[in-house]
């Protein structure tokens, strides 16, 4: 790791500040996908900015039709939470994926969506539920903020403040874990809400979590698994590596899409309209 | 160089830091704790597991100064001064749950980890997922699988002040 200068502000605005002042300067949340690149050498930035000081950037409400994260709640925190379990399960069971117990405690919703890493998961719950991402500056739709691999909408004195994602009808997540890394080869978040039926895919586009249109056609007509039978998309520029080719990978999105759908059906419908007013 | 402060094993410490020295560096090197191992140090293997605020880290992958201020737990800490072992200890005595030993400490800091979460009566499957962050090259998992349960069942009862190691 290089050498570099370590900040804790204890507002956001001051946060926004030092990336302003530094033209090289990084924030650091939970710091689980960050330190590990510096260590690799293959970050080095000259300021560190530690946003962990920073009070209100951390929690879970339920506000009308929505769940609204902040960005440095934990996935732990996502995991267990009784208002995402009980409103849009899925997404609990998303944060349980990642990783593992000692990395939930630490890894972060807005580092990873910050850093939107192709084979992370919480990119395809933002964009198949059509979240918001909540800036310092301005709200983000999921649809305008993923723009390719470790790319993103965010500029660079930006800083995200929290996520809402709408609660869905149903929804599901299934992922296909790299056995080594526990990244996803593929993973597939659907979701069905009143006005749309949406399917997004990580870990296999070599430009990052995308859509299938083809798959939400066919879930329009009947949102069964068997509407995705014998359904697959182009291996095209999708991700191939020794783990496994762009076929392999094509394959995959397939059957976990089915899988996904078929997640989905099973969890017990979320009513929406009377959704609990309740806070934590 | 910043200065950095917090609490390991009750004790208020205090150190001198480079910016980049990671919380297990500055536990072994500074403080003298080499009960904390380094293994992979890329926060997969879990030999590095402390305890920060009460929850399972891994201290490769966190700054000495994203602890300033924390209640930090070692393996130290669970029975200091020659103290009776920690029952999660002596369940890994036990049960021979170990080998060479490298992946104890941070096994040991994992398991009492997973009880504090999920409680005293532990089903092995359980347990087998919860250490999917905690390596053990010797792939002796069998025993350590039956250390865990046993020393979850010993913690019950035991009083409150020792379950974490603060």
């Amino acid at each position: 790791m290089y050498a570099f200068t370590f900040h804790r502000p204890t507002s956001v605005r001051q946060a926004a500040n030092l990336l302003g002042k530094h033209e090289d300067a990084k924030l650091l949340a939970g710091g689980h996908t960050l330190l590990p690149t510096m260590k690799m050498r293959l970050a080095a930035p000259a300021h560190l900015v530690d946003l962990s000081q920073i009070e209100g950037l951390s929690g879970i409400e339920l506000k009308g039709r929505s769940i609204s994260i902040g960005a440095l709640t934990k996935h732990v925190e996502v995991a267990n939470s009784d208002v995402v379990k009980r409103n849009l399960p899925a997404l609990a069971e998303l944060a349980s994926l990642i990783g593992d117990p000692a990395v939930r405690h630490r890894g972060t919703l807005g580092g990873s969506v910050a850093n939107n890493d192709p084979t992370a998961d919480y990119p395809a719950a933002l964009l198949a539920l059509g979240a918001t991402v909540v800036t310092n500056k301005r709200k983000i739709a999921a649809d305008d903020y993923f723009k390719g691999m470790f790319e993103t909408a965010l500029e660079p004195d930006e800083i995200i403040v929290k996520v809402t994602f709408p609660i869905a009808k149903k929804a599901g997540y299934v992922k296909f874990r790299n056995p080594a890394s526990r990244y996803a080869m593929v993973g597939v978040f659907v979701a069905k809400r009143s006005s749309e039926i949406r399917v997004a895919v990580t870990g296999a586009g070599g430009n990052g979590v995308f859509r299938v249109p083809a798959f939400e056609e066919a879930l329009k007509k009947r949102f069964s698994p068997k509407s995705l039978e014998g359904l697959t998309i182009p291996a095209e520029g999708l991700n191939s590596d020794i783990h496994g080719s762009a076929e392999y990978r094509a394959h995959l999105v397939g059957v976990i899409a089915k899988r996904a759908v078929a997640a989905a059906v099973e969890t017990p419908e979320v009513a929406v309209s009377d959704a609990p007013e309740n806070g934590a | 160089m910043p200065a950095v402060a917090m609490t390991v094993n009750g004790k208020s410490v205090t150190g001198d830091v480079d910016a980049r020295t990671l919380l297990v560096q500055f536990l072994r090197e500074n403080l003298r704790l080499t009960g904390t191992h380094v293994g992979c140090d890329t926060s997969q293997c879990g030999a590095c597991v402390v305890h920060i605020d009460g929850k399972a880290v891994k201290s490769c992958t966190v700054l000495a100064l994203q602890a300033a201020g924390a209640q930090v737990a070692t393996i130290e800490g669970l029975a200091p001064n020659g103290a009776p072992l920690h029952p999660m200890q002596a369940a890994f005595r036990e049960n021979h749950g170990l080998q060479c030993g490298y992946c104890t400490p941070g096994m040991i800091m994992s398991a009492i980890d997973i009880v504090n979460r999920l409680g005293h009566d532990l089903e092995d499957k359980t347990i087998r997922e919860e250490l999917e962050g905690n390596i053990c090259r010797c792939t002796g998992y069998h025993n350590i699988v039956k250390a865990i349960a046993a020393g979850a069942k010993a913690m019950q009862g035991q009083p409150a002040g020792q379950q974490a190691a603060e």
